[in-house]
């Protein structure tokens, strides 16, 4: 049987635990039973994708089920970048359902998910195996609508509901484009196989309509800015385990979308593509990080960091745009490599920090990073591994997130010898720009962790916080460890994506893994090198040279006392520096024009009022585009609202002047 | 053979950074008390700190966490890498190819990053402005650094420290771009090392501190780790514009053990020349109020951008 | 040889560059005249350097005015009215330095990219000189949009002409008597300006030109 068929049974599987789901869904061992199955399942499809990537490269199968349009039928397909992307979707599904193991017992409406989340896996996967319009869109609707239902789990929070009903429309709206998209590229003729579309003439206008339509649908799945407003609302409303799976997993297959249509269906790009996805890549990675340097809510700001790493994902894959089309296949090569390997190592970093939120709200019912402090010292391993997902999301070496990001630097270090005058100049802005944003998630992060795990509690709900259970630590353990695996070892990493690059760029890197000492080298070793395992080695050996040398020879001597601080004492843990405070300077430096209003009411002298600093934020997006699209609509509205009281002679009208305009339409086109 | 002789020049490096880097602070100690006609601390005063420190017993306050005890460490070794791969008195070491300019910068990145959170972990206020001034700064002064990169690998066409003295030492000519980044990298030098205008080593006013507020609840051996690591980060900027825009008498390739010995005596001359401009500058100049940091560190990045751009210019002919 | 002639022009040039943009940054108003002073001699010697490449003593002159006129007679009186005029406090900027540099560089790449485009043909010297002159001219005019100063617009008008300046020795064949009637034009401009600057103030007390929108009945 081939690697297609065994997914595919693999797919059905999930989905029969869906409706296995539904039968128990009352019964106790009901949510150990439904995840175990999951967590089987996604193994079996982690494995067959990573054979089939490992395997043989550049191995193709294809199956065809007689469902779906009659003269198409349904068709999977198993290349090396879905390959790829299977691996990464089933990893994360196989961590959350172990997390949800452990988790998902304190859950109080389990009947609202149990059913849902394995429709949610099935889905994602078979978005990744369709191979032709019709299945592909199909199975994209059924993840949207599976992860909806899982977004409303909570639905009795009103801002749960303005979530869910915000991301139903925002997903239609995705499906909407993705399927004129897909149109576009079946042509008149109806070829809607992804075999059909790789081998038809467009006209010339053509690919650039269709680059816009793929970047406004996976791009709204995905969160590229402005189309990100759903996702800060939606991932962070649904269970922890599938907030982890939304931002983790969901967006990496909206990716898988945008690359599939660009990268692979629409044949040769131009080099204005690049400057598109570039600048909105670009925009997003700064957008976004700058609204999670400002949250309060743990989830809501890993949600908006997810926004940041769509961001640097997409300049990696405008980076390989800009090559591709000037035909540097080695450079364009590297750029996806990056984009490719930072779309894994942001699944895995963000699926540990999503799991350590959901501790953390386990542990003390709050998400509120303001009312934590001090879970260092109640939860000292969710703190420790919240800290190894911080290190690699903030970019810092020797874990994974610095490899990604450094690939995309030097492919950015590349781009001089564009010949295009407008890429030369916007690919080191945006280099800048990817340093800010790695900057400033370095800063949120230590925002984030220093005002939730230390310090003092600030409230009794973080003073009496426990620590997660074992197998929710077993999942963040795996995670971390795999995070440290892939910053210290890229070279394995970057020759296992390798097939899936050659697919998508016609070029891969040079073999990494058999260069001396592990390190990689993305262009020549002349120009630049990096090894994190050295790096790793060097850090380790001086650190216990250092503690070693020091306990040995001066002193070992400790004493406990109140902390010093100036001489001043301060018994309240009120007294502590908050999370807004921490982000003052951030927020008088970037948000000032654009991200958040302050007020000061200051109460004159001898009044006995307390002073008042009043902080709104604000989110760009919502103020320039959809307000005034939800104005407009509502005022439209009410105008078409005087077409319900017009007389029969005048709807008489209406329906003439319909059928005379179609008509018109059809003699001056046809 | 060849293989001991580079694992020896590697380590010597490594412990030649360490061994160099409180003299030079002792120097710019004795320099900024010469200009400002005060006597000033003896030349190995920081060494006798250190010991003093390390001998000391550590007093923690009651809720600090592990992590706290184990910060200074991480710092440090992340700080000592660092140092241990910018080239300082011969390119082309054993390990110069583990790390990348970049590398470099991100490597410095790490260890501010605990730095930073371990200013937060005792729950002081103090402790909370300096981490949140000392990221912000950060924040500004990266995307000025990645600038500075770009003009240096447009130059050299190489992010590799080794490769791009080696560019600048064969090649070396007037370019403006150049001279716009050695500006820029003195401006995110004096950032990072919360020297003046940005920042006062010598204060313990409360407002006007960022390094240190944060190390403020800090005693015993793990400030003198602190401490250590600090002046490993002046000396390793100053080996990083030295290596940059004055290669000259560094040790290529295979010299005689001869040559070597004549570079680490040009290493120190230049620490001595960086460390006693630094003070010119610092006593020439008043600090700056805390907003001002941005538009100064702004400029650096202006600097980077502008020489990137020049760069496109002079690559037409 | 060759290669050094041309390093040491691009340097001055690209200096140029450097300090219009310290001019930007500048709040105050005597920083803003050194700098200025600093922009006319780093012009007089990158003329001079011209006029000993190109072999053209008449530009020795030039670069003599530009050292003369611009930077030690403007400032200088510049000065003094800024002292008699009592403004020596911080400069208003419309949208903040951060924004206003942003934009700058915004301004040099787009020089660049159309300098170095429509000149593709002519020879590195000048291609190199007109890409930064016209750099110099559009920092030049971002000043003078972004400041309300009167006597800051007037800086940036003079920095505008350096850049003319700068292009046109580049461009090799400025007759010394367009050279020439353009510096007294430009001290002709002092003088009207300087004077008109006191009418301002005796009439509106400030020398803000946003008081001459208020005379002309466009703000209440």
């Amino acid at each position: 049987m081939d690697n297609v068929s065994l997914a595919l049974m693999c797919v059905a599987a999930l989905l029969a635990t869906a409706v296995l789901g539904v039968l128990v869904r009352r019964s106790a061992a009901a949510s150990g039973l439904v995840y175990s199955l999951c967590l089987i399942l996604s193994l079996a499809i982690l494995a067959v994708a990573a054979s089939q990537l490992l395997g043989g490269a550049g191995a193709t199968e294809i199956t065809r089920l007689p469902i779906g349009l009659p003269w198409v039928g349904a068709n999977f397909r198993l290349d090396p970048l879905s390959s790829f992307f299977l691996v990464v979707i089933d990893l994360g599904a196989a961590a959350a359902s172990l997390y949800a193991l452990g988790y998902g017992r304190h859950e109080d409406a389990p009947e609202r998910i149990l059913p849902f989340y394995p429709a949610f896996l099935a889905g994602m996967n078979l978005v990744l195996l369709a191979a032709d319009a019709f299945s592909f869109l199909v199975a994209w609707e059924f993840m949207s609508l599976t992860s909806w239902a899982l977004v409303m789990a909570h639905h009795r929070d009103p801002e749960n509901r303005r979530a869910g009903y915000i991301y139903l429309v925002m997903a239609s709206f995705g499906t909407l484009a993705l399927l004129l998209a897909f149109g576009l590229l079946a042509g008149p003729a109806g070829g809607y196989g992804f075999a059909d579309m790789r081998v038809a003439v467009h006209a010339a206008w053509l690919p650039g309509l269709v680059l816009i339509l793929a970047l406004l649908g996976a791009g709204s799945k995905a969160g590229l800015v402005p189309l990100h407003v759903w996702l800060p609302l939606a991932h962070p409303a649904a269970p922890s385990h599938v907030s982890a799976l939304m931002s983790g997993v969901m967006t990496k297959v909206a990716i898988y979308g945008f690359v599939r249509i660009v990268f692979d269906l629409l044949g040769a790009p131009v080099w204005w593509w690049s400057i598109l996805v570039l600048g909105l890549g670009a925009v997003t990675v700064v957008l976004g990080v700058l609204q999670a340097v400002l949250q309060r809510d743990l989830k809501r700001l890993l949600a908006y960091s997810t926004v940041e790493n769509i961001g640097i994902i997409f300049i990696g894959l405008g980076l390989a745009l800009a090559f591709q089309a000037n035909g540097m296949t080695g450079a364009a090569a590297l750029s996806f490599t990056a984009a490719l390997l930072h779309i894994f190592n942001h699944s895995l970093f963000k699926g540990l920090l999503f799991f350590g939120a959901g501790a953390v709200l386990n542990g003390t019912g709050e998400r509120d990073i303001e009312k934590l402090g001090g879970l260092i010292r109640t939860m000292p391993q969710t703190a420790f591994l919240v800290l190894g997902g911080c290190l690699a999301i903030s970019a810092l070496p020797p874990l994974n997130g610095f490899v990604s990001e450094w690939l995309i630097f030097q492919a950015i270090l590349v781009s001089p010898d564009l010949p295009q005058w407008g890429l030369k100049l916007v690919i080191p802005a945006v280099g800048a720009l990817l340093a800010l944003g790695a900057a400033l998630s370095a800063a949120c992060y230590v925002r984030a962790f220093g005002i939730g795990f230390l310090g003092r509690p600030r409230s009794p709900a973080a003073s009496s916080a426990h620590e997660a259970d074992r197998l929710s630590l077993a999942a963040m353990f795996m995670l971390l460890g795999l995070c440290v695996l892939a910053g210290i070892l890229p070279g394995f990493l970057i020759d296992a994506v390798a097939p899936a690059v050659r697919e998508a760029v016609g070029h891969a890197m040079p073999a990494q893994a058999s260069l001396p000492w592990l390190s990689i080298v993305p262009v020549a070793e002349s120009r630049s090198s990096y090894n994190g395992l050295l790096i790793f080695a060097f850090i380790v050996i001086a650190t216990l040279l250092t503690v070693k040398s020091i306990h040995r020879l001066a002193s070992r001597a400790m004493r406990r006392g109140p902390a010093w601080d100036c001489g001043y004492p301060e018994p309240s843990p009120l007294t502590q520096y908050t999370a807004d405070s921490f982000a003052q300077p951030l927020r008088r430096v970037f948000g000032e024009f654009f991200l958040a209003r302050e007020k000061v009411t200051m109460p004159k002298p001898e009044d006995p009022l307390p002073a008042r600093l009043e902080v709104r934020l604000r989110d760009l997006a919502w103020d320039m585009i959809y307000f005034p699209i939800e104005r407009t609509v509502a005022l439209a509205g009410e105008k078409f609202n005087a077409l319900q009281f017009l007389t029969i002679r005048r709807y008489l009208g209406l329906v003439f002047a319909a059928l005379v305009s179609l008509l018109l339409v059809v003699a001056i086109w046809a | 053979m060849g293989m001991i002789r580079d694992l020896f020049l590697q380590g010597v490096q490594m412990f030649l950074v360490l061994a160099v880097a409180p003299l030079l602070l002792g120097f710019t100690r004795r320099a900024k008390a010469w200009l400002l006609r005060r006597k000033g601390p003896p030349l190995l005063q920081p060494y006798r700190d250190l010991l003093r420190l390390m001998r000391k017993e550590v007093v923690l306050a009651e809720n600090a966490s592990w992590l706290f005890r184990s910060a200074p460490y991480m710092i440090f070794a992340a700080t000592w890498v660092a140092a241990a791969l910018v080239p300082t008195f011969a390119t082309g070491l054993q390990f110069s190819w583990t790390a990348d300019l970049i590398v470099i910068t991100a490597l410095l990145g790490s260890a501010r990053f605990f730095l930073a959170l371990a200013g937060m972990d005792v729950g002081t206020s103090f402790g909370g402005i300096g981490s949140s001034r000392e990221m912000m700064f950060a924040s500004l002064a990266e995307p000025a650094m990645i600038m500075i990169v770009f003009t240096v690998a447009l130059v050299a066409g190489t992010t590799q420290l080794s490769q791009v003295a080696d560019f600048v030492f064969a090649h070396a000519s007037l370019r403006v771009s150049l001279a716009l980044a050695l500006v820029a990298l003195i401006i995110v030098a004096l950032a990072e090392n919360t020297r003046i205008p940005v920042d006062n080593p010598a204060t313990h006013l409360e407002l006007t501190m960022v390094h240190e507020a944060m190390v403020l609840e800090y005693s015993g051996r793990h400030l003198a780790v602190i401490e250590l690591a600090a002046a490993l980060k002046l000396s390793l900027y100053i080996s990083l514009i030295a290596s940059i825009f004055a290669p000259w008498g560094l040790a290529q390739g295979d010299a005689a053990p001869g040559a070597y010995v004549t570079a680490v005596v040009a290493y120190i001359g230049k620490l001595a020349v960086g460390g006693f401009l630094l003070v010119l500058f610092e006593t020439s100049i008043a600090k700056m109020r805390v907003f001002r940091v941005p538009e100064f560190l702004g400029a650096a990045f202006m600097l980077g951008f502008l020489g990137t751009l020049l760069l496109f210019v002079s690559r037409t002919f | 040889m060759d290669r050094f002639v041309l390093d040491f022009a691009h340097t001055l040039a690209g200096f140029m560059v450097l300090v219009s943009f310290m001019l930007l940054y500048q709040d105050r108003m005597f920083s803003l005249l050194n700098v200025f002073a600093l922009q006319a001699l780093v012009l007089a010697a990158s003329v001079a350097w011209q006029a000993h490449v190109q072999d053209a003593p008449h530009l020795y002159v030039t670069a003599l005015i530009a050292l003369v006129l611009k930077a030690i007679i403007i400032p200088i009186v510049l000065h003094r009215v800024v002292v008699r005029l009592g403004i020596h406090r911080n400069i208003e900027t419309v949208g903040g330095i951060g924004l206003t540099m942003l934009f700058g560089m915004g301004l040099v790449a787009l020089s660049m990219v159309v300098m170095l485009r429509a000149t593709a043909a002519a020879d590195p010297l000048a291609r190199e000189d007109l890409a930064f002159a016209l750099s110099v001219v559009l920092l030049g005019l971002l000043m003078m949009v972004t400041r309300r100063n009167a006597v800051s617009q007037i800086i940036g008008f003079m920095s505008l002409e350096n850049g003319l300046i700068l292009a046109a020795t580049g461009a090799k064949g400025m007759p010394l008597v367009v050279e020439i009637s353009v510096a007294f034009s430009v001290l002709v401009a002092l003088i009207v300006i300087g004077v008109f600057l006191f009418r301002i103030r005796e009439r509106f007390d400030s020398v803000d030109v946003h008081a001459l929108d208020e005379s002309r009945g466009e703000r209440q």
